[in-house]
């Protein structure tokens, strides 16, 4: 035995990144998407998104959507009683969700988790 | 009162949860080996595809209909439903787990008045959060809870609750229920009331107490009570360690030599084993079984059976992959083609109550420290990375599961991928 360590009364646990990330564990879930229509919103290829679904959709949230049975990731915009889906990247259009649509809001995008190589060579617009 | 809350066509929907397109779709969820249908959609259940029916004998049906069949997920089956059972638990203080996608929940204490405003909120909590849709009935026992939920299910599927909440209501949905529907009436008993005259569960409760006893011994006489709003059966919030396990299965293609049938009684001894020691529990019996295919007239056939009694309970996976198969050495006869073998550990006591034997030479110290890091390691690591060599590598033995979808929400490698 050597000499007692002059930090072991200071210990603290480390960091873990669950307690920062995931607010609802019951009813968190993840998805890996792929493609780049939501890059400007720091989406890009290969990205792990954590996502909430006990959270109400609010105006401007990042949301995986249900549009005609295919899963789908993009801004959720509420304007003048009408629901549009807009991507983040302007090579892309945006979807105006109406009536006839089958869509719904799977959930919210909590956390978005990339790296930051697929990022490095993407222009902000 | 007191609640039952079950999954709508569980297993479906837990598969729809991942694969919105399948909404309105007829869907089916096969039974291991993909042998039998044991989960219908409403889609699926309205082409008349009953339930535990051979994939085989349905099989013009689910292509005729395009009918989407997935292998069954326990994996993700099991994850969702621990969703479940966990957000359940945030509503009430007292809960039983009744079975993978049902539970009961005590509702004694509840500051609601408005039970069904409460059956509602869990409705929409369920289905919101984890996106399993739920059917809630709430009664005065827990057998009326469970005809309260199937009530809801066929007079009052758009709200999805129905609480019995006074006599009217009650004798409602009791006259609804026909006695063959009844929970805990089997079909000898039902045949029994209706050549008596008891049509409905509305005539059974007038039924004198007599009568039940004489006709329905002690645990008719319980139900009846229950049926007239006496909490009359007992209340399980932990779920009693089980008497006997067993593990089996039928194989992908039929197996004929004995290396390949050691190996699977050898995992399905492992599995025993384990499920002994997350109970905290020991067995002095092994049992080993194999078949051949019955139904195969082509070839010669063979069943048999052996049990192993142990000189000392244990839970120990070596100490019993040994006393199978000497079990399975036994009743092993070359030239069969076996479709089936299985493990059964019988005679369970608690760990604390082992007699030791004299002539005892097993290390059993160590063997529980052995146990107790193997277990750690597969818990932390993945189910079977570390086992034992006799358990083997191959997968010969393994179920067929043809159709199985990801597990999406326990496998960083199979999470749901979107294209965005």
């Amino acid at each position: 035995m050597g000499f007692p360590s002059p930090a072991r009364d200071y210990l603290e646990e480390r960091i873990d990144l669950n307690k920062l990330l995931i607010k609802n564990p019951l009813s968190t879930f993840y998805f890996w998407c792929q493609g780049n229509s939501m890059v400007n919103a720091y989406i890009p290829d290969k990205t792990l998104l954590v996502v909430d679904r006990s959270i109400e959709a609010q105006n401007g949230d990042i949301v995986v959507a249900a549009v005609n049975g295919e899963f789908i990731v993009r801004y959720l915009k509420k304007k003048e009683r009408k629901c549009w889906l807009v991507p983040a990247n302007n090579k892309y259009k945006d979807i105006e969700i109406t009536a006839e649509m089958k869509a719904e809001i799977w959930g919210v995008v909590t956390s978005i988790i990339s790296n930051p190589k697929e990022i490095k060579n993407v222009r902000f617009s | 009162m007191y609640a039952l809350v079950d999954c709508n066509n569980f297993y479906c929907s837990c598969e729809r949860l991942f694969a919105p397109k399948l909404e309105n779709h007829p869907v089916v969820v096969l039974s291991n080996n993909d042998g039998c249908a044991i989960a219908r959609s409403e889609e699926a259940k309205a082409l008349g595809i009953q339930m535990g029916t051979p994939e085989y004998m349905i099989r013009d049906t689910l292509q005729a209909h395009n009918v989407k069949v997935f292998s069954s997920n326990y994996t993700l089956y099991g994850d969702i439903s621990d969703r479940v059972m966990r957000t359940l638990e945030t509503f009430v203080s007292k809960m039983e787990l009744y079975s993978i996608d049902e539970a009961f929940l005590d509702m004694n204490e509840m500051i609601y008045q408005d039970l069904l405003q409460l059956g509602i909120d869990i409705r929409r909590t369920i289905k919101k959060n984890i996106g399993i849709p739920v059917t809630v009935g709430i009664a005065n026992t827990k057998t009326l809870s469970k005809m309260a939920n199937r009530y809801a299910k066929k007079i009052h599927k758009d709200v999805g609750v129905y609480w019995a909440a006074n006599k009217d209501l009650t004798d409602r949905m009791l006259e609804f229920t026909e006695v063959a529907d009844i929970w805990g009436i089997g079909a000898q008993y039902a045949k029994l009331l209706t050549n008596n005259g008891f049509k409905t569960a509305k005539d059974f409760v007038q039924a004198s107490d007599d009568w039940v006893r004489q006709h329905m011994s002690v645990v008719g006489l319980r139900l009846l009570h229950e049926l007239r709003g006496q909490p009359s059966i007992e209340w399980e919030y932990e779920a009693p360690p089980k008497k006997n396990i067993c593990t089996s299965r039928s194989f992908g293609t039929l197996i004929t030599d004995k290396k390949t049938l050691e190996q699977a009684v050898a995992n399905y001894t492992a599995s025993c084993a384990l499920k002994l020691r997350n109970q905290k529990s020991c067995t002095r019996e092994i049992q080993v079984f194999l078949k051949t295919n019955q139904f195969r007239v082509q070839d010669k056939q063979y069943s048999a059976g052996r049990t192993v009694k142990l000189p000392v309970a244990t839970n120990s996976t070596p100490e019993l992959i040994k006393y199978a198969l000497k079990g399975l050495n036994l009743i092993y006869r070359p030239g069969y083609n076996y479709q089936k073998c299985g493990v059964i550990v019988m005679d369970i006591i608690p760990q604390e109550q082992i007699q030791y034997s004299l002539f005892d030479n097993e290390d059993r110290k160590k063997q529980k420290t052995v146990s107790k890091t193997l277990d750690k390691i597969n818990i932390a690591f993945g189910k079977d990375l570390v086992r034992y060599a006799k358990q083997g590598y191959e997968k010969r033995y393994k179920l067929r599961a043809e159709y199985l979808s990801k597990r999406y929400t326990t496998n960083i490698d199979e999470l749901p991928l979107i294209k965005i």
